[in-house]
């Protein structure tokens, strides 16, 4: 074992991380499959988290010196993980079922709209239901609705569509200075709002738009031009004054019609990107090119690459998942 | 007559102002507690006394105060949880209007056991009569020495004051009351952290509820071995039991804890009996977030023992037939009473007093309160039933805080003891809005 590393072992698989990390980042450190879904946690969002309750795992083990398991599923987000821990995600069938609880959740108020939303394609929310949710729906009552707000000339607030994951309020909070908005109201009337219909107006408040995971944070500049997958993604960089001006553009044609911050694996920016670059520099001679961004096969944007849907390695090691995950794995043998 | 620890001098005339409370032997805790027993005395009465929270958890009083963090230099707080909205629940109102100097007291000592400088009263927003009433019984006893700088010159200082609610339920919970009382929204905070290492402005913190900080008293002045005695196994002393309903004498009454249910409901001393000659149908006996048992199973556990008025014997037989003392909320129903119309109301509350921050609680008791609705008004679905247990099953122990379960724990009791009264709702819509079904039908559920 590394110096002052800790060891835990996350659906069957050992991975040692430092002290202090998350059961979300240990399982973000090995990937694939075992990494539980984040609605609401962001890594460069301080005290993000907790919120969704998507990422719940089960700790089948404490810790090696206590090794009672804990009563209740936790937020693996929000919860740090210990020497000789045991965590269960896709091999618990427990935590499954809650997921798929917390799916239908997230979906009875939703508006589903993705036909006419301009995040369809690339909406966190979607995906999730794909992966983890059921097909029909139980709810049989009118969805809850509110007005769509402009705030400020640059973003569009439908907040029908939002998961009150609280991520646009933390870049606010933390991104810029003399936040106006936030949250009003309480439980399933709480609305993001901002204090009367302010404008959120300064150099950073276009991120909210990237952090949002659904459709509820559109781009103004970019909305109902084009549906994300018909867009092809390109790196490129300017010299920013403000920012580091690395950022995606998203091409028609010769055109560029949005621009966005750059996204890892987990659909995190990886750098907070200015309004400037996001809103204001829509011509190719703004940018130095980079090359065409890569894109995960599981996003629908991909949907015209043809790329082998392999299984994530760690599947092939462990029997555990292999059974958890037969499905996809009969599926890439297949291919082969 | 029950041993009164908290309430034996209640119908004093004055007992209100200090100098009635002084005269009745009032502040004689704090005097002993700092001139001869010491923080780490103190500390260990409360330990031996068994005291268990007051507020609805039943967590073990010294033991939480053990688990307060103490590094130095860091300040730590006392903050008392007068935020009472749990429906059903009216006992710290009914102590701290007619006896405000036994909390006062009673903060003095905990603090000091504690190590705390400043203390903070969060009262519920609506309550301000208690909130005056409060102010003026602190204003008393700084004016007497017992607070401010230099305690009875023993050189500690102490400060309380007392913070109003903005008539949220959920700032009842204590990180959500931490936040709120740091002035910023009421959302509960995610744990860990705990308060005991990082909750008022990110220091130490205790929070208790005040009945709890109320007991702390008598503890003080007859020892926590005199407290033990009293009460039975590991529910010991005496608790404040707020009795509503359908009862002949509703109100809030001190007992000792393994008084039997039974005794409790139908002797003179106490509620004497369901009110206009009805008969019992069900209880809920801790405030609205405890299952709710039908007649049958709160006289009696499914063992055919008597049930006594404690932590363990309420909570016999689990989740499957038991139920929780809770906060001491103690609701009688009578046969004439709607399950089904009781369960939507208690579920119309939760879903109005959800803060909304994760999911599970946020969406899930809308849809539980619009299911119970439509079941209520004679439009519900024969599978709305197991659509609402699978629903409260997908809330519980889902959340971030213990509203969720607290929602989630009525609607799944009364479907699990009352289900034939739900299925006459649904089958019967029109019977159903004109006339009640009246007791349960409590063969059936003898077998289920
Ligand atoms: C939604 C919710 C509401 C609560 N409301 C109250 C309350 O009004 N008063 C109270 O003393 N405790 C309340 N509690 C319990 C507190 O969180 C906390 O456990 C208690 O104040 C601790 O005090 P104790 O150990 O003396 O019982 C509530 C808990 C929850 C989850
Ligand atoms: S608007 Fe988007 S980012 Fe903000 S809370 Fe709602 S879902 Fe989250
Ligand atoms: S369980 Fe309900 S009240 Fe508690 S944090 Fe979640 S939404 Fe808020
Ligand atoms: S990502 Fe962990 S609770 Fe939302």
């Amino acid at each position: 074992m590394s110096e002052g590393k800790i060891k835990v072992s996350i659906d069957g698989i050992l991975v040692e991380v430092e002290p202090g990390t998350t059961i979300m980042n240990a399982a973000r450190q090995i990937g694939g499959d075992v990494v539980p879904p984040a609605m609401c946690y962001y890594s460069s969002l301080e005290g993000s988290g907790g919120k969704c309750r998507t990422c719940l795992v089960k700790v089948s083990k404490g810790s090696e010196k206590d090794p009672r398991p804990m009563p209740k599923l936790v937020a693996s987000c929000r919860t740090g993980v210990m020497d000789g821990m045991e965590v269960q995600n896709i091999t618990s069938p427990e935590v499954l079922e809650a997921r798929k609880g917390i799916v239908e959740f997230l979906l009875i108020n939703h508006p589903l709209d993705c036909p006419v939303c301009d995040q369809a394609g690339e909406c966190d929310l979607q995906n999730l239901s794909y992966k983890h949710g059921i097909e029909e729906t139980r709810y049989n009552f009118d969805r809850r609705t509110f007005e769509k707000i402009d705030i400020g000339d640059k973003i569009k607030l439908h907040m029908t569509r939002c998961i009150l994951c609280y991520r646009c309020v933390m870049v606010a909070d933390q991104l810029t200075d003399k936040r106006v908005h936030g949250v009003l109201g309480r439980g399933d009337v709480s609305e993001i709002s901002t204090y009367i219909s302010n404008a959120v107006d300064n150099d950073f408040s276009g991120n909210m738009i990237d952090v949002c995971p659904v459709g509820a944070l559109t781009d103004r500049t970019f909305r109902f031009k084009n549906r994300v997958w018909f867009t092809k993604p390109v790196e490129a960089h300017r010299d920013c004054p403000t920012c580091s001006g690395k950022v995606t553009l998203w091409y028609k044609g010769e055109e560029v019609l949005r621009v966005t911050g750059r996204k890892d694996e987990f659909g995190e920016l990886e750098e907070f990107i200015c309004n400037d670059c996001r809103f204001d520099k829509k011509a190719t001679s703004d940018w130095v090119i980079d090359g065409p961004r890569s894109v995960k096969n599981t996003s629908v944007i991909s949907s015209n690459h043809y790329e082998l849907p392999a299984p994530p390695p760690v599947i092939k090691e462990n029997l555990k998942l292999q059974t958890e995950n037969k499905k996809q794995l009969e599926r890439a043998e297949k291919l082969k | 007559m029950t041993r009164q620890l908290l309430l034996e001098h209640i119908n004093v005339p004055g007992i209100n102002t200090f100098e009635v409370y002084r005269r009745m032997g009032g502040y004689s805790a704090v005097e002993k507690a700092i001139k001869t027993m010491g923080p780490e005395g103190v500390l260990e009465e409360v330990k031996t006394s068994g005291l268990r929270g007051r507020g609805g958890a039943g967590f073990p009083t010294g033991m939480k105060w053990s688990f307060l963090a103490k590094p130095e230099g860091v300040p730590r707080y006392l903050v008392c949880n007068a935020d009472e909205s749990e429906p059903g629940t009216f006992k710290d109102r009914y102590l701290m209007t007619y006896i405000p100097h036994l909390l006062i007291e009673g903060m003095i000592v905990s603090s000091f056991a504690l190590g705390a400088h400043t203390s903070y009263i969060y009262v519920r927003g609506e309550m301000m009569q208690q909130i005056r009433i409060l102010e003026q019984a602190i204003a008393e006893a700084k004016a007497n020495g017992f607070l401010g700088k230099n305690i009875l010159g023993s050189g500690y200082d102490l400060e309380v004051y007392v913070h109003p609610g903005a008539g949220a339920y959920i700032c009842g919970e204590e990180t959500a009351l931490l936040e709120s009382l740091e002035g910023k929204r009421g959302n509960p905070r995610i744990k860990p952290p705990f308060p005991a290492v990082s909750g008022l402005y990110n220091c130490p913190t205790v929070v208790n509820n005040v009945e709890t900080i109320a007991a702390t008293v008598s503890i003080i002045n007859d020892g926590g071995a005199e407290y033990a005695k009293i009460g039975i196994g590991r529910s010991t002393g005496t608790k404040l039991i707020s009795a509503g309903g359908n009862l002949n004498k509703p109100g809030v009454y001190e007992i000792e804890l393994g008084l039997p249910v039974e005794e409790f409901i139908y002797s003179d001393e106490y509620c004497g009996g369901i009110a206009n000659g009805k008969q019992l149908k069900a209880v809920v006996a801790g405030g609205s977030s405890v299952p709710i048992l039908p007649a049958n199973l709160i006289l009696k556990t499914i063992e055919g023992a008597p049930r006594l008025m404690s932590y363990e014997s309420l909570a016999e037989g689990g989740f499957v037939s038991g139920t929780m003392l809770g906060s001491g909320g103690f609701i009688a129903f009578d046969e004439d009473q709607c399950i089904v119309r009781n369960t939507w109301n208690f579920t119309r509350f939760y879903h109005h007093e959800s803060c909304g921050q994760c999911s599970p609680c946020r969406e899930g008791t809308g849809w539980m309160e619009k299911v119970l609705f439509s079941i209520e008004n004679g439009q519900g679905r024969s599978s709305d039933m197991d659509l609402l247990v699978n629903v409260a099953k997908n809330i519980e122990g889902n959340t971030i805080c213990p509203l969720g379960d607290a929602a989630a724990w009525p609607v799944a009791s009364a479907i699990r003891h009352f289900r034939d009264e739900f299925e006459w709702h649904v089958n019967n819509p029109v019977e159903s809005q004109s006339r009640n079904y009246g007791l349960a039908n409590y063969a059936i559920m003898a077998n289920s």
